[in-house]
């Protein structure tokens, strides 16, 4: 399902048709059509998005330079990218496993686990930063108190924003993997099996190679969830200055303090991470599907 | 499969048993709490006519992306993902800079319940266009031109021939956008103003529970989001087995 959401797909025209002219007459229809969708497309995307990016510059590069001399905010800019690294390696091992469990085995309950994917996409970050501190909070949590034993605090410290990106990031690269393995089917893999190659050879030499552009899209999606991840980090991190405090968590924080230029850069810092990140999505997926 | 448990379905269990651990009388008058009735209210409804408004301008926007060729199209098609991509705390300021008290073209809704409106139309702009664009594609002009020669007007043909095939899909994109307006929370943080009655939504109502220390308000309401968010997954699958079963 997510996969069908943020695929660009490409405008190139199919051959034959490109060989034809367009059959499509154009009527005042065409023209009234084309003019709803691009006003609509202006008011709501477009012209908010490009005021940031006047804002951003309305003084020249200070306010971005401020911003990177301010040792705070370096500390949120690099936790960010911290807990987003993190975040796009486990989902990575972990979503190759679950693709390769959903595809290739049956199981009881196979059904379930592949709707219970859909979750993290559809519930409020807010509730998914509460159901982590319920379990792993210090003092009542489920699990907590035990971990705090061991001398691991989750909650309110690196690896609860770590948890809580990884949860929302999710499906992401899941949805992207499926689809591929699904299309590669298992007849390399048995014809290496019958010359003799083990599990891990496998895997190695015919899987991945075969998904690498999947990951790689599933890789670029997942990042530009987890640096923007707001909600379930403001629940779980407890937004200590210089500690806990990511770049979306700064956004609010400065813009509440009337600090409206920075807290415009931060922003215009983050949405140029995730448009670029549509970018590289748009560029390189038509290789994939010729 | 434990990392799946230990990250998802635990912490989500959790959520239930706090729920209902305080028993059900408990459970029913912390949700029909006039604050946060209303704020559940104001959700649901905000997304159900955010949902409508999606329904109509999906399959258009769509239909000019797939149908129509002109300059500046690849724009668009950016344009689209940039509400999924964008964090939503910057979606919200994005908003509040052209929407908010100095907007350059004098609409001022900030702290209004159009803003809430407007932000979920925002987030959820790119669901429904991503689900019927490629059903769109795969559609056989054939079939239409069959219609016209036959002497259906475009409106029939329209009406007849392309809605039903994309029903499926635009239902599927509805059911998503309606989810993800209801459990929107961060660009509303700074657009809406959370005026409780009036702009506060069922996430900031949670939040401020949170704050409070009052876990279990906040679960009982994180609960109702929780069905909320699994009757959607429910009806996407129901959906998902038609299409699959009429191939």
């Amino acid at each position: 399902m997510a996969d069908t959401l943020v695929h660009p797909t490409v405008e190139e025209p199919p051959v034959e048709e490109r060989r034809r002219p367009p059959r499509v007459r154009k009527t005042p229809v065409t023209y009234l059509l084309r003019f709803i969708v691009t006003a609509y497309l202006f008011f709501l995307v477009a012209w908010p998005v490009s005021l940031v990016v006047t804002h951003t510059f309305s003084d020249g590069l200070g306010s971005i330079r401020s911003l990177l001399e301010d040792p705070d905010m370096v500390v949120a800019l690099q936790l960010s990218a911290y807990v987003a690294v993190w975040s796009v390696l486990i989902n990575t091992v972990f979503g190759v496993g679950m693709s390769l469990l959903l595809v290739r085995y049956e199981f009881p309950g196979k059904r379930l686990l592949n709707s219970l994917l859909d979750i993290p996409l559809s519930v409020s970050p807010i509730v998914v930063g509460l159901a982590l501190v319920l379990v792993y909070g210090g003092r009542n949590g489920w699990l907590g108190p035990t971990l705090a034993g061991w001398g691991l605090d989750v909650i309110f410290s690196t690896p609860g924003i770590i948890m809580a990106t990884t949860f929302v990031a999710l499906p992401l690269m899941i949805r992207e993997l499926v689809p591929v393995l699904e299309e590669i089917g298992i007849e390399q893999e048995q014809a290496a099996e019958s010359l003799g190659a083990n599990g891990l050879q496998r895997f190695w030499r015919i899987t991945l190679p075969s998904i690498k552009w999947g990951i790689t899209y599933g890789v670029v999606l997942t990042l530009a969830r987890s640096l923007g991840e707001f909600g379930a980090v403001k629940v779980v991190s407890g937004n200590v200055l210089g500690q806990t405090r990511t770049a979306t968590l700064a956004v609010e924080e400065k813009y509440l303090n009337f600090d409206q230029q920075g807290a415009y850069a931060t922003a215009f810092l983050l949405a140029m991470v995730s448009v670029a990140c549509i970018v590289v999505v748009a560029i390189i997926r038509p290789k994939n599907h010729p | 499969m434990i990392w799946f448990s230990a990250l998802v379905l635990i912490p989500l269990a959790a959520v239930v048993v706090t729920a209902i651990d305080g028993g059900w009388d408990v459970f029913w008058s912390t949700i029909t709490n006039g604050q946060t009735a209303a704020a559940i209210k104001l959700t649901v409804f905000t997304a159900a006519g955010v949902t409508a408004v999606n329904v109509v301008m999906g399959p258009l926007i769509a239909w000019v992306l797939v149908r129509d060729r002109f300059w500046g199209k690849s724009v668009l098609e950016v344009l689209i993902d940039i509400p999924f991509a964008l964090p939503t705390i910057v979606a919200g300021l994005v908003l509040l800079s052209l929407y908010g008290t100095d907007s350059p073209i004098g609409i001022d809704i900030a702290n209004q319940r159009p803003a809430v409106f407007l932000a979920f139309l925002f987030v959820t702009l790119p669901f429904v266009v991503r689900m019927v664009q490629p059903v769109l594609e795969e559609l056989d002009r054939d079939v239409e031109e069959a219609a016209a020669s036959l002497g259906a007007s475009r409106f029939t043909t329209f009406r007849r021939i392309i809605l039903p095939s994309l029903t499926p899909a635009i239902t599927a994109g509805a059911a998503l956008s309606f989810a993800r307006g209801v459990s929107e929370y961060g660009s509303l943080v700074l657009l809406s103003g959370n005026l409780p009655f009036k702009t506060e939504v069922t996430s900031v109502r949670i939040l401020s529970s949170i704050e409070n220390d009052n876990v279990a308000a906040a679960a009982a309401v994180a609960t109702v989001l929780l069905v909320i968010s699994l009757v959607v997954i429910v009806v996407l699958d129901l959906i998902q087995r038609r299409v699959a079963a009429r191939g």
